[in-house]
Order: C-alpha cells, then sequence, then structure tokens
C-alpha cells in the first residue's frame, strides 16, 4: 500500500512539474504584428512585400542552403511555437524536416490543415508533373511536380496574391493593407518584368545545363532550353558515365552555360566546363543567396544580369 | 492536357466575337481593342486554370483534408459562371464541391491511358504513408561471448529487420504513427501511438506503444544508428535494441530559457514492461522516465545538444523471488547524461558533417543479495567526408548492471556509404574485451534500403 502511495506519489509529482512549467510562459499576447515563419527565404520575402510592416516574418531555411536538406534543429521550434502563419513550398521539398518540426513545435495553429497552415504550391504554375509510373529508379522525383516554382516572376505575383488573401483572413482588420501591399508590389512586379523580359530578349531560346532540376519555371518564363543536367537523376550525385555523355551533348548542342546552385560542388561542373569550353555560373536559386540580394526582385536582377553577361561572353 | 484545354478555350472565345463583327465601321478600331479585350481574357483564364489546378493538387494530396468544415460558398464565387466575370479569386482555401468535381473531371476525362496516381488518387488520398525499410546484417569473425554477457554476437547472415511504418494526420488535432518490425523472431509493434498536437498552452502529448527519450540512443530505430550495433553501455544498462520501449503516455514542453536556448522537458509513464530493464509484477508498477533537454546554436553551423534523463521502474528480481511479500520492491533507477556536438556547413550541407556524441549511464539495480551500481559509457564520432561517405569511430566501457563489480569494454570503426538516401551500405570493425578476459574482433557489415514514403531525416 505504502509502496502503491509512492510510486503513484511520484508519478504525480512528474506530472505536476511538467504542466506547472506549462503555466509559467506568460500567454504572449503580441500587439497587432502576425507571426509568420516561412520554410525558405522567397516566401519570407514576398510575405514581407505583402506584409509590410503588420508582420514579422521568419525563415527556416537560409537562401545558401538546399532546401531539401534543411536540419530539423530545436532551435527552429522557438520560432514555429510562436507562429501564427506557416507558409511552405509544398510538393514534398520540405518532406525531410518539416513534418517532424511542426509536430513538435506543440502550436495547433500551424499543423497541417490548420488556418495557419498555408502551401503556396496551389497558387501557383507547377512544371514537371510526372504523368507516367513513377519509381526511386528516377532519382528523388516529386510525384506532386517540381518544386522549384518560385523563380518565376508570375509565380511570384500569384504566390504573393495568395499569401495576402490568407493574412487578410488571419486579419480581417488589414486586410485591406495587404491588398494594397499586393497592389503596389504588383505594378513594381510588372514594372521589373518588363525590364527583365527586355533584358533577356535576345537570349530567348539559348541552351544552357543545369546542375539540378531547379530552373523549369525560370527557363519557360525567359524562354530557355534546359538540355541537360550535372545530376544524372535529381538528388543523385553525377556519375563519370553521365558526365562524359553530358559532355558530348553539349557539344553537340553548342551549349555554353552550366548553371549551379550555391550548395553543389562545383569540381564537376568546372571539369565538364574546361572540357566543352563552357562557363560555370553560380546563380542564386533563393533570396539571401548572396549578402545583397535581399528581396525578391533582386533575385532576378542577379540571376538576370549574370546569366546576359555570360551569354554575352559565350556569343 | 493543360495546353489542349487552353487551346480549346481559346477557340470558342475567338469564333464568337468574331462572327459577330460584321459591320464594317471602325472595324480596324474595334478589332484592335476586341484583341486587347480577348488577349486579358486569355490571361484571366489562365490564371483560373492554375488555381484550378492547384486546388486539385491540394486535394489529391490530401492536404485540403482536415481543414475546417466548408463553408457555403457565395453563388458569386462558382467556377461555373461567365467568362465575363471579374479575376477569379485564387485564393480559396477551405475545400469547396465545385474544386471536387472539376477533379473528377479532369481524373476521368484526361485522356484514354491511366494516369498514376491520377483517378485512383482520391482513393489513396486518405491512405497514410507507407514506408518499408529493410536491415540486413552480416558478420566475420570470431566471437565466443561469455554466455552471461549481455554483448552476444550476430549470426553470419541475417535479415536482421524489416520495419513497416504508416504515418498519417488523424484529424486537426492529431497525427499517428506505426512502426511494426519483422524481425528473425517474429514481429512486434516496436512503435505506435497518436501525437496530440493541437493540445493548449503548448504541450504535445503521445498516447502508444514508443520508445521512451531515455537519452539518444535508446530513442533511435535500427536504421537511423550510426552503427551497425548498439554500444555495450546501452546493451547492459538500458535494455539494448528493444531498450525502454513500451505502453505509455508521453507529454512534452518546450520551457522558457534565455534567448536563444532550446529547453523541452518530457515526462512519461509506462505500464513497466521494457526489455530486461524493468518488470511489471502488477498493475502499479509502471515505470517512469523523465528528460531534460537543452539545445543551442554555437554558430548557423555548429550546435551543442545536451540532455539529462532518468528512469525508474521495478525490475524481474522482484518475481525471481520466493517471498511474495517482498517481492514486488526491487526497482532499477537509471541517471543519464547525454552531450551532442554537431557541425554541418550549411553552403556544403550535402557534403560534410560532423556528428561527437556521448552518453553516460548510471544504473542503480535493487536485486535480492545486495543492489548493484553499475555505470557505462560511449563516446563516437563520425565524419561525413564526402556527399556519400561516413567515416567514424566508437569506444565503449560499461558495467553490467547485474553485477556491476565486472566491466566489458570494446571499440568499433565504421564507413558507411550512400549509394543514394534510399539505401545504405556500411561496414564495421569490432573490438570487444569482455570482462572474463575474452577478446572477439568482428567484421560486421550491413545494408540498409528503404521503399516508400519519404521520412523525415533524424536529427
Amino acid at each position: 500500500m505504502n509502496r502503491k502511495l509512492s510510486d503513484f506519489r511520484f508519478l504525480i509529482a512528474i506530472g505536476a512539474a511538467v504542466l506547472l512549467c506549462s503555466f509559467f510562459l506568460p500567454i504572449v499576447a503580441e500587439a497587432k504584428k502576425l507571426n509568420v515563419v516561412t520554410a525558405t527565404t522567397d516566401m519570407a520575402a514576398l510575405t514581407q512585400e505583402v506584409g509590410g510592416d503588420k508582420v514579422n516574418v521568419e525563415s527556416i531555411a537560409r537562401g545558401y542552403q538546399d532546401p531539401h536538406f534543411v536540419e530539423a534543429k530545436p532551435s527552429f521550434l522557438l520560432k514555429l511555437r510562436q507562429a501564427d502563419l506557416l507558409v511552405v513550398v509544398g510538393l514534398q521539398l520540405e518532406i525531410g524536416w518539416l513534418p517532424p518540426l511542426v509536430t513538435q513545435s506543440g502550436n495547433p495553429r500551424i499543423q497541417q490543415g490548420a488556418a495557419g497552415y498555408l502551401d503556396a504550391s496551389q497558387f501557383a504554375e507547377i512544371l514537371d508533373i510526372p504523368t507516367g509510373p513513377v519509381t526511386r529508379a528516377m532519382g528523388d522525383v516529386h510525384p506532386l511536380g517540381n518544386p522549384h516554382y518560385w523563380l518565376d516572376p508570375d509565380n511570384g505575383r500569384r504566390i504573393a496574391k495568395g499569401i495576402a488573401a490568407k493574412l487578410g483572413e488571419m486579419d480581417p482588420g488589414d486586410s485591406v493593407y495587404f491588398q494594397q501591399r499586393f497592389q503596389d508590389f504588383d505594378k513594381r512586379l510588372t514594372a521589373a518584368e518588363q525590364k527583365w523580359d527586355a533584358e533577356m530578349k535576345p537570349f530567348r531560346g539559348r541552351k544552357v545545363v543545369t546542375y539540378h532540376r531547379s530552373l523549369p519555371n525560370f527557363a519557360k518564363h525567359f524562354g530557355l532550353d534546359v538540355v541537360g543536367y550535372v545530376e544524372p537523376r535529381p538528388g543523385i550525385p553525377p556519375t563519370p558515365s553521365h558526365t562524359i555523355e553530358l559532355i558530348g551533348l553539349m557539344k553537340r548542342e553548342n551549349c555554353k552555360i552550366i548553371m549551379v546552385e550555391p550548395y553543389f560542388d562545383l569540381k564537376t561542373p568546372n571539369s565538364i566546363a574546361s572540357q566543352t569550353g563552357a562557363k560555370v555560373l553560380v546563380y542564386l536559386p533563393s533570396v539571401g543567396g548572396e549578402k545583397d540580394v535581399t528581396d525578391y526582385f533582386k533575385l532576378f536582377d542577379y540571376d538576370i544580369s549574370l546569366l546576359t553577361k555570360a551569354f554575352q561572353a559565350t556569343q | 492536357m493543360k495546353d489542349r484545354m487552353l487551346i480549346a478555350v481559346v477557340t470558342i472565345l475567338f469564333s464568337t466575337p468574331l462572327f459577330a463583327q460584321q459591320s464594317s465601321t471602325s472595324a480596324a478600331q474595334a478589332s484592335t481593342q476586341d484583341t486587347a479585350a480577348l488577349e486579358q481574357r486569355i490571361k484571366d483564364l489562365e490564371e483560373r486554370l492554375i488555381a484550378l489546378e492547384g486546388q486539385v493538387r491540394m486535394l489529391k494530396s490530401g492536404q485540403a483534408q482536415p481543414a475546417a468544415a466548408p463553408q457555403p460558398q457565395p453563388a458569386g464565387a462558382q467556377p461555373a459562371e461567365t467568362a465575363a466575370q471579374a479575376p477569379p479569386q485564387i485564393a480559396a482555401p477551405a475545400p469547396t464541391p465545385a474544386p471536387a468535381e472539376a477533379q473528377a473531371g479532369i481524373a476521368t476525362t484526361g485522356g484514354q491511358l491511366p494516369i498514376y496516381g491520377g483517378a485512383s488518387a482520391a482513393s489513396k488520398a486518405l491512405n497514410p504513408d507507407i514506408s518499408v525499410i529493410g536491415d540486413f546484417v552480416g558478420a566475420a569473425g570470431g566471437n565466443s561471448a561469455p554466455s552471461s554477457a549481455t554483448l552476444q554476437p550476430f549470426p553470419s547472415l541475417q535479415m536482421h529487420e524489416s520495419e513497416v511504418g504508416f504515418q498519417a494526420i488523424i484529424d486537426p488535432y492529431a497525427r499517428g504513427d506505426f512502426f511494426i518490425s519483422f524481425g528473425e523472431e517474429g514481429v512486434n509493434l516496436e512503435e505506435g501511438y497518436i501525437t496530440f498536437t493541437a493540445l493548449p498552452a503548448g504541450v504535445v502529448a503521445k498516447v502508444g506503444k514508443m520508445r521512451s527519450v531515455f537519452g539518444k540512443v535508446n530513442l533511435m530505430h535500427n536504421h537511423v544508428l550510426p552503427w551497425i550495433d548498439r554500444p555495450i553501455v546501452n546493451t547492459n544498462l538500458v535494455g539494448g535494441e528493444d531498450g525502454i520501449d513500451d505502453a505509455g503516455v508521453s507529454i512534452e514542453r518546450i520551457l522558457p530559457a534565455p534567448k536563444g536556448i532550446f529547453l523541452e522537458a518530457t515526462g512519461q509513464v509506462f505500464r513497466g514492461d521494457s526489455a530486461d530493464v524493468f518488470k511489471a509484477s502488477q498493475k502499479s508498477d509502471v515505470s517512469t522516465v523523465a528528460h531534460l533537454r537543452g539545445y543551442k546554436d554555437i554558430t548557423e553551423s555548429t550546435n551543442l545538444d545536451i540532455g539529462l534523463s532518468y528512469a525508474r521502474g521495478h525490475n524481474d528480481a522482484g518475481t525471481n523471488s520466493v517471498t511474495p511479500l517482498s517481492s514486488t520492491d526491487f526497482l532499477t533507477q537509471l541517471y543519464g547524461v547525454d552531450a551532442t556536438l554537431r557541425w554541418k556547413p550549411l553552403r556544403r550541407s550535402i557534403y560534410h558533417s560532423f556528428v561527437g556524441r556521448s552518453e553516460f549511464i548510471w544504473s542503480q539495480r535493487q536485486q535480492p543479495l545486495r543492489e548493484q551500481r553499475a555505470f557505462g559509457f560511449y563516446t563516437s564520432a563520425d565524419y561525413q567526408m564526402k556527399r556519400r561517405w561516413f567515416l567514424g569511430g566508437r569506444y565503449d566501457w560499461s558495467d553490467r548492471s547485474r553485477f556491476a563489480n565486472v566491466t566489458d569494454k570494446g571499440g568499433s570503426v565504421v564507413l558507411t556509404y550512400w549509394p543514394s538516401e534510399f539505401s545504405q551500405i556500411r561496414g564495421q570493425y569490432r573490438f570487444t574485451n569482455y570482462a572474463e578476459n575474452i577478446k572477439a574482433n568482428e567484421l560486421l557489415m550491413q545494408v540498409i534500403f528503404s521503399l516508400g514514403a519519404h521520412g523525415a531525416h533524424p536529427f
């Protein structure tokens, strides 16, 4: 009897300790600002455009990091537990790290399916949706389509519109503000788009090789022809036989540009370049890939100036 | 398919106004206006198509499922309206009956060939993510382990484990995880629990059978270990491969802490039956586990993770006893400290990383003659040399829980190769020096392969 009692007393003590800790935290009645956490910096940049100073935005992944392989660090939980809205890229880009973070966050608002969980892929035009049987023999395919969709300004506009509507839904008092911010962003983006289109126009139809399949939307928008990939299959590192094939292909197609994300090793691209006379461009797939690329506009400015210079040089 | 639909829409749009255009007065002006209007209309339609495709995708991936109850849509937002309406609302997060119809239409009229994951996706949408992980182990070399030792050799060739995982979101308030392992001895529910994610005050609760949070290795499934075997200290003091894995309830919560420090407390109560560590002879013999975890990012690529663990339960010494009155009074208490240092440069995160880890465990086991106080630890390091190559080492030192005065020691060198994220080949040279002064040199080989849903990477 005594033993039993002491057992239960012990249990109750542990339970009480955990519960006590739960109520220690004062319920943070943050002012009117919505706390938004995004999976990537691009979503953060777009949220910032439409959210203005009515939102606090923070991204989990850094712009120079491979968004497929982010570590599920507990420090991210500190951000997630305070979040009112979580914006994800979706299409299983974050499948390797985000689900456990969301589960452990203890934040019911941002659970998948809750009002504060926003999958931005629903707004965008998605390419590379597999139509035949999907197997892993194709590498790490994304069965719902290519998740690198934000590098098309038209998709940027669509995503921003979707986020603005979502923010308005969560904070109806400021929905007019968010809509105005979106209209303003739309105007600036349209103007910038005209400039980018004009800059890229002379190079429409030019052939490029990319490391990973990160550029279908960008290539479609600006009329580039992606003829091959350094990776033999998505997510599979380069193999000698594929590299030889690719060198042959680039020579045949007279392709002079290899575009590499900042998080991939340059050894293979450099050796391909030396054998084909091509140029290796470390382009930025995301905002924040370089220090001064701080918003969505600068991302395109950077990549387009990089590309146009390279195209001119390899004319 | 989208292109075909677009062409159809465009043709219809073009034909109607063009036929109507009969009057010859200011025809040119009107036609330029019309073209502009048409272009706008096509653009609007394209936007609507993209929005619709997005909704279909959401439905297919089953993500729209647990959303709030569908609200009656105002008549103005039905997609069946005339094309002359204002640009559509792209954001319509609540699932409405209309996109569901659209999905059915697309799925069946998409073409003669069945589209994988298309037509039947609706029926699959609510099924859990299924994965199977195979774990094959081979061993060579001599190990004449004494029968009293807990660390026993691997057989020459063994399909060590096949783990089937089912994972899904249950409802807006919870998710469920099942891991069923098929070993050589039979089938075992390794874990099966519900996680309540929508509790107030940031509390996360789990109910079911689960691996307890005592230290680091106890929580890990075989296929995420950085070695083929488990450290001797886990085998000797914490139940080895099965470990503290029991039916019960777990509550965890992030605690307030100075900025930049992550602090989390977990409390767990189990029935009290875990491998050879705990044994419940009666209902009240529950076991408890408490864990406190502190974590800090030192830089963006380096971080430190420290844990304190405590476990308490009744052991099997009681049931072996002759006197039933005193029989259930034998307790085992475990104390643990774990520390992990990780390094992974973000710009080259897929190529290089380092994990250094130690766990120190003290066991206090009451048993008939006298209480046994045993101590053990391991210390390990793993370095990722290239994208696919990992080199690691581990040093083991541990007393035995039932005979605390004897100590087993050992060391291992591990080389791992990853053909892809979904398979792994590993070799391990293991040296063991048993307390009885028996030495063993073994070469272990392991192949791990994973099918189905892409699981989350452990941290």
